[in-house]
């Protein structure tokens, strides 16, 4: 059998741990904490740790310990805290938005959906606080920030579902639930009751941005492990030499479709299909409601529904005499 | 090793698909489209999950003629049936026994043996009053049950209260704390399909009247339509019940490019109207009239006699018992004719009219 020929994780290296870079005064420490793992050198690098936490990951991660906390000690509550009925029920389980009688009051009893916005309070926090974090990490490094603001797009649509949406429409009761069925029924109550989201140009803009990134994904995931046995992981140093990696691969898109991406090009690609995904989502999500009310009949209004032939059937409601 | 640890690999894969494939239904399906192509229009059968078609008893004996002395000159006390014929009430009286009467009890569940006139038993008086029921579903509600009509069998199924049944639900015991208290919703439950929808959507809708249609009626906004998830969200809930209580899928009745339009739906979507209104009418008229008649054991939790929903007759098929019509052996249960809204306005829900129509936004 041939054995598969990589160099990648092939060799894992042992020697002193890397430290990296001295941390600026008055930071936490990232203390000693680093060992190596076997079975995470075969999933990536061999060594763990250490993790720098500084201030802000620590206020997020209490934060979102608080968060998580609040929604699993609601969940239990709703079940008598029988901790058997916890567990069997768990998926059904929920922490739901407060009740359209409370429109957008900021502070709702507990017992009404003040819980469910003391959690997303505390998600939101650590969210924010995490998205601080890579971007001070990543200054830290000399780097760019396309990690931080990547981040921040899905927050952004996050932020979206569970507040702006709910402030524009002036009323909490628009916001997703917290549980895994609940949050499922949520989506498909939403398409039905602003008729059908698949209209909405900005859900089908986010779907076809989902999918590309999927495919991006896959094409450049190929391609890269493809040309593994020539170093084609050393992407960017071997952009111009003749018959490494990266020429094979260049030249293995323009044979099969005409054109490649380059080595730095593949991943701006992969990066817009990805930020764009949960934008362009939270845009059509923001125009839900508050611009438009029903999908189907906007995009009739704008002729690009498609047509069929009716049945004929007539709303009942609307014949004389006829029960209401 | 590297071998080795290739065989785990795809042995892993293999036991992963097979698990997810667990989720999968391997039995032989019926499909059936509904409509026009490429719209999803179509409904899918489980053929081993099926509906077996139900047991429907025969006649106690054959019906006899019509004429004769009437009930009400044979009989005392005869309020709802007095002008059938004497005949006609006893073949009646018989098939009801059968229908409805414990076996051990027959006649005796509802009469006194040593005087049948006497109303001292509280099942004479349901019975009489679901008399009038049966006859105003034949007549005012043909719209739903059509020419196929229903009799005491049609729910009652040969029980004395019929299988499938609801009543008001318990509250939360403490309202305003979160323990236990799962604000009626986010719950295992048989009647929403196991999802976590609110899963009473019977006391709003099949007893209240709270309105259904929750998608915009506008493309726009508008002050007037301002119906909010959670509402929409116990619409929904009632949806899955009708859906389960006939075996269908949301295309029975809807095009899910549309679940609000009605030029494009089916017309079955008509029947179903008038089923939601026909039930309505039986739980508010007739059952809720008899909350001082139904004696403490015979009510719900909250104190309220059992009330009907669409499994109640439907029981997992679209035609309850399989749309075998037993009106013809009990003549007495149509009842006056009522002429309705459809048949007036003549635009019965007939399929496609005119099929080249183009499909415009209803309002």
């Amino acid at each position: 059998m041939a054995r598969y020929q990589n160099m990648f994780t092939q060799v894992q290296l042992r020697g002193p741990l890397e430290a990296g870079p001295r941390l600026p005064a008055g930071s936490f420490s990232r203390g000693e904490l680093s060992t190596y793992n076997y079975w995470a050198g075969k999933i990536g690098a061999a060594q763990i740790g250490p993790i720098y936490l500084g201030k802000l990951g620590i206020s997020s991660l209490v934060c979102a310990f608080l968060s998580f906390e609040i929604i699993g000690l609601n969940m239990w509550a709703s079940v008598n805290w029988n901790p058997i009925q916890f567990v069997r029920q768990l998926p059904w389980l929920a922490l739901e938005p407060p009740g359209p009688e409370w429109g957008f009051t900021l502070f709702v009893p507990l017992a009404q959906g003040g819980w469910w916005q003391m959690a997303g309070f505390f998600m939101t926090s650590a969210l924010i606080l995490w998205w601080l974090r890579t971007f001070r990490r990543a200054r830290a490094l000399g780097m760019g920030n396309h990690v931080a603001w990547a981040f921040g797009a899905g927050i952004f649509l996050i932020i979206t579902l569970g507040f702006i949406r709910p402030m524009l429409m002036g009323s909490w009761a628009e916001a997703v639930p917290f549980g895994i069925f609940p949050h499922l029924d949520w989506t498909a109550a939403f398409s039905i009751r602003y008729g059908n989201l698949f209209y909405n140009p900005f859900h089908c803009l986010s779907i076809a941005f989902l999918y590309g990134s999927t495919l991006l994904f896959a094409m450049h995931g190929a391609t890269i492990l493809a040309v593994g046995r020539y170093g084609g992981e050393r992407e960017i140093e071997q952009i111009t030499d003749r018959g490494t990696a990266s020429e094979r691969a260049a030249l293995f898109w323009r044979w099969t479709m005409g054109f490649n991406a380059t080595m730095e090009s593949i991943h701006r690609w992969a990066w817009w299909f990805a930020v764009l995904t949960p934008l362009t989502g939270g845009i059509g999500i923001l125009l839900t409601g508050t611009v438009v009310d029903n999908w189907y009949l906007w995009a009739v209004m704008h002729g690009y529904a498609p047509s069929y032939p009716g049945t004929g059937v007539i709303d009942p409601a609307t014949l004389p005499g006829a029960p209401k | 090793m590297s071998r080795r640890v290739s065989k785990i690999a795809l042995g892993s894969i293999a036991g992963l698909s097979l698990v997810l494939l667990g989720g999968c239904e391997l039995g032989r399906k019926q499909t059936e489209q509904t409509g026009y192509r490429g719209a999803g229009l179509d409904q899918i059968i489980d053929v081993a999950h099926m509906k077996k078609a139900a047991y429907i008893p025969p006649e106690p004996y054959a019906l006899p003629a019509d004429g004769g002395p009437t009930a009400a000159q044979t009989y005392k006390n005869v309020r709802v049936l007095g002008g059938v014929s004497a005949d006609r009430f006893n073949h009646l009286m018989a098939e009801i026994s059968q229908w409805v009467a414990p076996p051990a009890e027959g006649c005796n569940y509802c009469h006194n043996p040593e005087n049948m006139a006497s109303d001292e038993k509280y099942t004479k008086v349901v019975a009489r009053r679901m008399l009038q029921m049966t006859q105003t579903i034949n007549s005012r509600w043909s719209d739903h049950v059509k020419q196929t009509g229903v009799t005491c069998f049609t729910c009652h199924r040969g029980n004395a209260v019929p299988e499938y049944k609801w009543a008001i639900a318990p509250g939360a015991p403490n309202p305003g704390s979160i323990r236990g208290n799962k604000f009626g919703q986010n719950t295992p439950d048989a009647n929403v399909g196991y999802t976590s929808l609110p899963y009473d959507p019977f006391a709003q809708y099949l007893y209240g009247k709270s309105e259904i249609r929750v998608a915009g009626n506008t493309a726009l906004p508008s002050p007037d339509s301002r119906v909010s998830i959670k509402d929409t969200e116990k619409t929904y809930g009632l949806m899955i019940h009708m859906s389960t209580a006939l075996g269908v899928n949301c295309t029975f009745c809807h095009n899910t490019q549309s679940f609000r339009a009605w030029n494009m739906s089916r017309p079955q979507r008509v029947t179903a109207y008038y089923g939601i209104r026909m039930v309505r009418n039986i739980n508010d008229d007739y059952i809720a009239s008899l909350q001082s008649v139904f004696p403490g054991y015979r009510k719900g939790p909250e104190g309220d006699p059992y009330k009907v929903n669409c499994t109640t007759c439907h029981q997992g098929q679209n035609k309850p018992l399989g749309g075998v019509s037993m009106i013809a052996q009990a003549p007495a249960l149509k009842g006056p004719l009522i002429q309705t809204a459809l048949l007036e306005s003549g635009a019965a829900p007939v399929a496609a009219p005119d099929q080249a129509a183009p499909v415009t936004a209803q309002k």
